[in-house]
C-alpha cells in the first residue's frame, strides 16, 4: 500500500475528530480534562505525523503513503490521499501548530470551552484533509469543512464589537471563491468524460487531460479567483483584516499559519499543473498582483493603529512574495515561495501569539496603548524581538531564506518584477521596527503598563518550538529545501512539457488553417 | 591553523549567546570577563592564522574553509565558508584587535549602567556579525555579516530606548541602511544570473577572463554595490543617519560607527577590485562621491559644537577618504587607511568618552576648556590622535593619507585638490576641538567642575594602546622606498597591484616630485606646511 504498509495519512486526518467524538461526550463544565483531552489528541497526532517526515523519500518526485478507496463507484469518487513534497511540510506545519495553539488558549478561552476545543480539531481535521487529498471531490469536502469551523471561531468567540460582521465577511468571501471553483471542477469532470469516457475525480488522471485553450483560461479564472481569494492576494484581501482582528488569538494564528497557505497550495496543486497554457498566460496579471499586494501591504501596515491589522496587512505583503516566486515558475522561485509558506506560518503565527498575549494582559491591540515594555517584560522583549527580525528576513533566520530564493527566481524570470519586489524588503523593515519601537521602547507612559507580568513558563513553553524553527531553517534549510527539491522539480517539468506540448499543438491548429487556405486559394 | 579560522566568529557568538542566556545570573565581573575573554580569543586565534598564511609564498596566499552547504536550489549553491587572505586578515586582525580594546574599556565606561549585561551580548554579536561579514568567501555570507551589523548596530544605537532619540536613531540607522541593502540584493541576483555562482573566488575569475573593460553587467553590479556600499558607510546621500548614531553608548561609537562596521562598504569595494576594475565609470563614481563626501561633511565638521558629532562627521569625512582611494583605483592605500583610522578614529572616540565620563555626560565642547591639568592620560592621547588624523609625519595618518593624496594627484588633479583642501578642514577641526576642550579657559559648570577627574586605568589603558598604534602604524606602509611598503606588498595579490608594477609607479613619482620641485615638491609639503599653519590660528583662537 505504502511504504509504511499503514494507513497514516487517514490516522493523521481524522484522529482530530476521534478526539472530537470524546470531547463531545464530556460534561462541559470539566473543562481541564476537556482541555488536556485536546491538547493529548493533537499532540499525538502531531508524534504521527513525524513518521512522514523521517519515512519520506525525498529522491521521489511519486506520491507518498498513497491510500485509495472507491468512495461512490458510480459517479467516480474515490477515497484516495496521499503527498508529495509539496504538501508534505504544510501537513507537517498544521500538526505542529495544533498543540501549539490548544495551549497557547489555555487561558484565553474560558467560555464555551468544549465548544471552542471540538471547533479546533474540525478545523484541524480540514486542514489536513485538503493537503492530502487526491481526489478533487474529497479535496472539496475537506475544504468545505474547514469553513465552518473557522467561521464560528470567528463568530463566536470573536472579539465582541465586529465579531458577526467579520465572520460573515469571511464566510461570503470564501464561499463565492469555492462555488466558482465547484462549477470549474465539474466542468472538469464532465469534460473528462467526453475526452476519455470515463467519470473520474482522480486529480492525477485529470493532470493529463489536454484542455482547450479558451476553457483552461475560463477554467483557471474560476479556480483562481477560490484560491486569490484565500491567499489572499490584492485585490480580494478585504475580508483577511476584519477576520484576523476579530478572531480569537489562536483563530488568527491557525488563520494566518496554515488556513492562507491553502491559496498559494491550490495553485500549486490544482490551477498550475491543470491549466498550464492559461497559468502561463497569466504570470504578468498574477505577478502585478503580487507586486502591489508586497508594496500596498507594507504601506498600508506602517499606518496601522491596531497591532493585529497591522500583522494582518503584513500577510498580504509576505504572500505577495510567495505567488510571486511560484509565478516565476523555476526551481528558486518555486522552492522559495513553498519555503515561504511555512516561514510565513512560524513567524506571522508567532506574531499574533505574540500579540495575543499581551491583550490577554491589557485587554487592547491598540498600539498607542503601550510602549515601554521592554523595561516591564525583558523575556517577553527578546521573543518578540527574534520574531520581528524573522518577518523582516534577516539572514540567518528563517525569512531570509525563502525571500532570497523568491528574489532570485524573480530575477531569473523578469528583471522589472525583482525590483519592484525587492523594495518590500525596505518596507518591511520599517513598519515592523516602528511597530516595534511603539510598543516595546520609550518610557512607560501608561500605570496600566506599569506591573505588567513577563511571560509565564506556558507562554515560554508555546514559543520556543517556533523559534527553534525559526534558526533552524534560517542556518540550515537544506533538510527542508531537500524535501522538496525532487517534486518541485518534477512539477515544473511537467509543467513545461504540457506548455510545450499544447502550444505546439496549437501551432499545428494553425498550420493545418494555413494549408488549408492554401488549398483553397488553389 | 588555517583550517582553524571559523573560530575566529566563533568565540564571539559564544560570548553573546552564554551572556544573552545566562547573564542574567551571572555577575558583572563574570559578564565582563567571558565578553572581553571571547574577543581575546579570537583576536588570538586571528594572530596565528595570521602567521599560519605568513608562511606561504606570496601568490598562493589565499584558502578557503568551506564549513556546510546553506541555501541550495537548483543551480543556485550557496555555502557558509570562510575565506584567508590578505585583504580578510588584516580586517580580521584589526577588527577583533580593536573590538578586543573597546571591549575593555567598556568594562569601565558601561560599569554602572544598569543593561551592562545586555550591552555585552549585542557588542559580542556585532564582532561575530562583523567577522563573519569580513571573512566570508561569498556575496550571500558577506551579506549575512552585512545585515548582521546593521542589526547590532540598530540594537546599540538605540541601547537607551527609553528616551526616544536614541530609539529613533536607532530605527533610521536600519532604514537607510536597509536602502543600501536593497542595492546590495539587487546586485547580488545579478551577479548570480551573470555569473551563475555568489563565490567570490568563482566570480572574480570568470569577470577577469571572460568580461571586457566597461561592461555593462559589470557596470551595473558594481554600481549597484555601492550603492550598498554608500548605506553601510555614510557616503552620500546615505550619510544622514551616522550622525544621529551618536546617540548610542561612546564605545559603540568608536567601535562600530568609526572602526569597523562603517568600514565595511570600503573592504566590499576592495574585496570586488576585480569587478570595479573592469568598470571605470564605476570607479569615476566611487572616487567622486568619496571627494564630495570628504570635503562635504569635514565642512560640516568645522561648524559642530558637539564633541562627538565632530568626530562622527569626521568619520564620514575619512571613509569618503577611503573610497576615494578605490575609486582611482588605489585599493590598497584605501585599506591602508581603514587600518589607520581604525587605530586614531577609536581613540579619538574613546578620548571623547573619557572626556564625557569625567563631564557627566556632557558633549557640549563650549561647556569644556582647560580640561587638559585634570586628565592628562586623555589629553595626550586624544592629541597623538589628532595629530595622525591630520596627517603630520611621523604619525600614522600621515603615510595612508599621504598615499590617498598621491594617487589622486596622479588620476586626476581636482580630485587631488578637493582631497587635499578635505585634509586641511581636518587639521583645522581637530585641532579646534582639542583647544575648545582641553586648552584655554575653562567654562566647565561649576559643579561639574569640582569632579573632574582622570578615568580609571581601565578605560586609559586602552587608550595607551591605541595612541601607540596611532603613532607608529603608519610605518608598515612607508611610501616611495622600494620594498618599504610592506603593506602594499601583502596585499597585492589581493588588489592586483602588483609589486613590479608599483615600485615603477613609486619610482615616477619620485622622478615627478624631484624634476618639478617647485610644485609637486609644495603639494607634498604643502598641506602639511598649511596645517602647521592652522595649527597656530587655531591655537590663538
Amino acid at each position: 500500500m505504502n511504504q509504511l504498509d499503514f494507513p497514516i495519512l487517514t490516522l493523521i486526518t481524522f484522529l482530530p475528530a476521534l478526539g472530537v467524538i470524546f470531547i463531545m461526550l464530556m460534561n462541559k463544565e470539566e473543562t481541564s480534562t476537556i482541555r488536556w483531552t485536546a491538547f493529548m489528541t493533537t499532540f499525538i497526532n502531531f508524534l504521527f505525523s513525524l513518521p512522514l517526515f523521517f519515512y519520506f523519500n525525498a529522491g521521489s518526485a511519486e506520491m507518498q503513503f498513497v491510500e485509495k478507496a472507491s468512495w461512490i463507484k458510480e459517479y467516480g469518487i474515490s477515497y484516495f490521499v496521499g503527498i508529495d513534497g509539496i504538501s508534505l511540510l504544510l501537513i507537517l506545519l498544521a500538526t505542529f501548530f495544533a498543540p501549539i495553539c490548544v495551549v497557547a488558549c489555555w487561558k484565553d478561552i474560558k467560555d464555551k470551552v468544549k465548544e471552542f476545543m471540538i471547533c479546533l480539531l474540525l478545523l484541524e481535521t480540514g486542514m489536513i484533509g485538503v493537503f492530502v487529498s487526491l481526489d478533487l471531490f474529497l479535496f472539496y469536502v475537506f475544504w468545505e469543512v474547514m469553513l465552518i469551523p473557522m467561521y464560528l471561531l470567528i463568530g463566536v468567540w470573536g472579539a465582541p464589537a465586529r465579531r458577526i460582521y467579520a465572520a460573515i465577511k469571511f464566510f461570503l468571501f470564501t464561499m463565492f471563491g469555492s462555488l466558482l471553483m465547484l462549477v470549474a471542477i465539474l466542468v472538469l469532470y464532465f469534460l473528462n468524460h467526453s475526452v476519455t469516457g470515463e467519470y473520474t475525480f482522480n486529480l492525477l488522471k485529470l493532470y493529463e487531460l489536454s484542455i482547450p485553450l479558451n476553457i483552461q483560461t475560463w477554467l483557471f479564472l474560476a479556480f483562481f479567483l477560490a484560491f486569490a481569494i484565500k491567499v489572499p492576494m490584492f485585490p480580494f484581501h478585504t475580508w483577511l483584516p476584519d477576520a484576523h482582528t476579530e478572531a480569537p488569538t489562536v483563530g488568527s494564528v491557525l488563520l494566518a499559519a496554515v488556513l492562507l497557505k491553502m491559496g498559494t497550495y491550490g495553485f500549486l496543486r490544482f490551477s498550475m499543473p491543470l491549466f498550464p497554457v492559461a497559468s502561463h498566460d497569466f504570470i504578468p496579471l498574477v505577478s502585478i498582483l503580487a507586486i502591489i499586494g508586497i508594496i500596498y501591504g507594507a504601506l498600508v501596515s506602517m499606518v496601522q493603529k491596531d497591532l493585529k491589522r497591522l500583522v494582518a496587512f503584513s500577510s498580504v505583503s509576505h504572500l505577495g512574495f510567495v505567488m510571486l516566486g511560484l509565478f516565476a515558475l523555476n526551481i528558486q522561485g518555486v522552492q522559495g515561495g513553498l519555503i515561504q509558506m511555512i516561514n510565513h506560518g512560524l513567524s506571522t503565527g508567532a506574531l499574533f501569539l505574540i500579540v495575543g498575549m499581551i491583550y490577554e494582559r491589557r485587554h487592547t491591540r491598540m498600539i498607542a496603548d503601550f510602549g515601554g515594555l521592554s523595561k516591564v517584560m525583558p523575556v517577553f522583549a527578546t521573543f518578540f524581538m527574534i520574531v520581528t527580525l524573522s518577518s523582516i528576513g534577516l539572514p540567518g533566520l528563517n525569512g531570509f531564506v525563502g525571500e532570497f530564493l523568491i528574489l532570485i527566481g524573480t530575477f531569473k524570470s523578469n528583471v522589472v518584477y525583482a525590483v519592484f519586489a525587492a523594495t518590500g524588503v525596505i518596507f518591511a523593515a520599517v513598519y515592523m521596527l516602528w511597530m516595534f519601537q511603539r510598543v516595546m521602547f520609550g518610557e512607560v507612559t501608561r500605570k496600566e503598563n506599569r506591573n505588567l507580568n513577563d511571560l509565564s513558563l506556558r507562554e515560554i513553553g508555546v514559543l520556543v518550538p517556533i523559534l527553534i524553527f525559526i534558526f533552524w531553517i534560517g542556518l540550515y534549510p537544506k533538510t527542508f529545501l531537500g524535501k522538496t527539491e525532487a517534486s518541485v522539480q518534477h512539477f515544473l517539468n511537467e509543467f513545461n512539457k504540457k506548455y510545450e506540448a499544447s502550444i505546439q499543438k496549437k501551432d499545428n491548429v494553425h498550420a493545418v488553417i494555413k494549408s488549408e487556405e492554401l488549398i483553397v486559394k488553389k | 591553523m588555517l583550517d582553524y579560522v571559523w573560530l575566529v566568529p566563533l568565540f564571539p557568538i559564544i560570548g553573546a549567546i552564554i551572556n544573552g542566556i545566562f547573564g542574567t545570573k551571572l555577575s558583572k565581573k563574570t559578564v565582563g570577563v567571558v565578553a572581553c575573554g571571547v574577543i581575546g580569543l579570537s583576536f588570538l586565534v586571528s594572530v596565528l592564522v595570521f602567521f599560519s598564511l605568513l608562511r606561504l609564498p606570496p601568490e598562493s596566499r589565499s584558502f578557503e574553509k568551506i564549513i556546510y552547504t546553506w541555501i541550495t536550489a537548483g543551480d543556485l549553491k550557496t555555502t557558509v565558508g570562510f575565506l584567508v587572505d590578505p585583504l580578510s586578515m588584516i580586517m580580521m586582525l584589526t577588527v577583533s584587535g580593536v573590538s578586543f580594546l573597546i571591549h575593555i574599556y567598556s568594562v569601565g565606561y558601561m560599569h554602572d549602567d544598569e543593561g551592562y549585561k545586555r550591552y555585552f551580548t549585542y557588542l559580542n554579536l556585532f564582532v561575530f556579525s562583523m567577522l563573519v561579514l569580513v571573512c566570508a568567501n561569498n556575496f550571500l555570507m558577506m551579506f549575512v555579516g552585512w545585515e548582521g551589523v546593521g542589526l547590532c548596530s540598530y540594537l546599540l544605537i538605540g541601547f537607551w530606548y527609553q528616551r526616544k532619540e536614541p530609539a529613533d536613531a536607532g530605527k533610521k540607522a536600519f532604514v537607510v541602511n536597509r536602502i543600501g541593502d536593497y542595492g546590495f540584493l539587487l546586485a547580488m541576483m545579478l551577479i548570480f544570473v551573470t555569473f551563475g555562482t555568489l563565490n567570490f573566488k568563482e566570480v572574480f575569475n570568470v569577470a577577469h577572463h571572460n568580461f571586457q573593460v566597461g561592461s555593462l553587467t559589470i557596470t551595473a553590479i558594481t554600481l549597484l554595490l555601492f550603492v550598498g556600499a554608500t548605506g553601510k558607510s555614510a557616503q552620500i546621500p546615505l550619510y544622514t543617519w551616522l550622525p544621529d548614531a551618536m546617540e548610542g553608548p561612546t564605545p559603540v561609537s568608536a567601535l562600530i560607527h568609526a572602526a569597523t562596521m562603517v568600514t565595511a562598504g570600503v573592504y566590499m569595494v576592495v574585496r570586488c577590485n576585480v569587478l570595479f576594475t573592469l568598470a571605470p565609470i564605476s570607479l569615476t563614481v566611487v572616487a567622486i562621491i568619496g571627494v564630495v563626501t570628504a570635503v562635504f561633511t569635514a565642512s560640516i565638521a568645522l561648524a559642530a559644537n558637539d564633541i562627538k558629532r565632530v568626530l562622527a562627521y569626521s568619520t564620514i569625512s575619512q571613509l569618503g577618504y577611503m573610497f576615494l582611494a578605490c575609486g582611482v583605483g588605489a585599493f590598497s592605500a584605501g585599506i591602508f587607511h581603514l587600518m589607520t583610522h581604525a587605530f586614531f578614529k577609536a581613540l579619538l572616540f574613546l578620548g571623547a568618552g573619557s572626556v564625557m565620563h569625567a563631564m557627566a555626560g556632557e558633549l557640549d565642547m563650549r561647556k569644556m576648556g582647560a580640561l587638559k591639568s585634570h586628565m592628562p592620560k586623555t589629553y595626550w592621547t586624544f592629541l597623538i590622535a589628532t595629530l595622525a588624523i591630520a596627517g603630520i609625519f611621523p604619525f600614522a595618518g600621515f603615510f595612508s593619507k599621504d598615499e590617498i593624496l598621491w594617487n589622486a594627484f596622479q588620476k586626476n588633479t581636482v580630485l587631488w585638490a578637493l582631497g587635499a583642501g578635505a585634509a586641511l578642514m581636518t587639521a583645522f577641526y581637530m585641532f579646534r576641538a582639542v583647544f575648545m576642550t582641553f586648552h584655554g579657559e575653562s567654562r566647565v559648570d561649576e559643579d561639574v567642575a569640582k569632579h573632574l577627574h582622570e578615568s580609571p586605568s581601565i578605560m586609559t589603558s586602552p587608550l595607551v594602546v591605541l595612541a601607540v598604534l596611532s603613532a607608529i602604524g603608519g610605518f608598515v606602509g612607508i611610501p616611495i622606498i622600494k620594498g618599504a611598503n610592506v603593506f602594499h606588498d601583502f596585499l597585492a595579490p589581493v588588489t592586483g597591484e602588483h609589486l613590479a608594477g608599483s615600485a615603477k609607479v613609486t619610482l615616477t613619482n619620485l622622478a615627478y616630485a624631484s624634476s618639478t620641485a617647485a610644485s609637486s615638491g609644495e603639494a607634498v609639503h604643502h598641506p602639511v606646511g598649511l596645517e602647521v599653519l592652522m595649527m597656530v590660528i587655531s591655537g590663538e583662537i
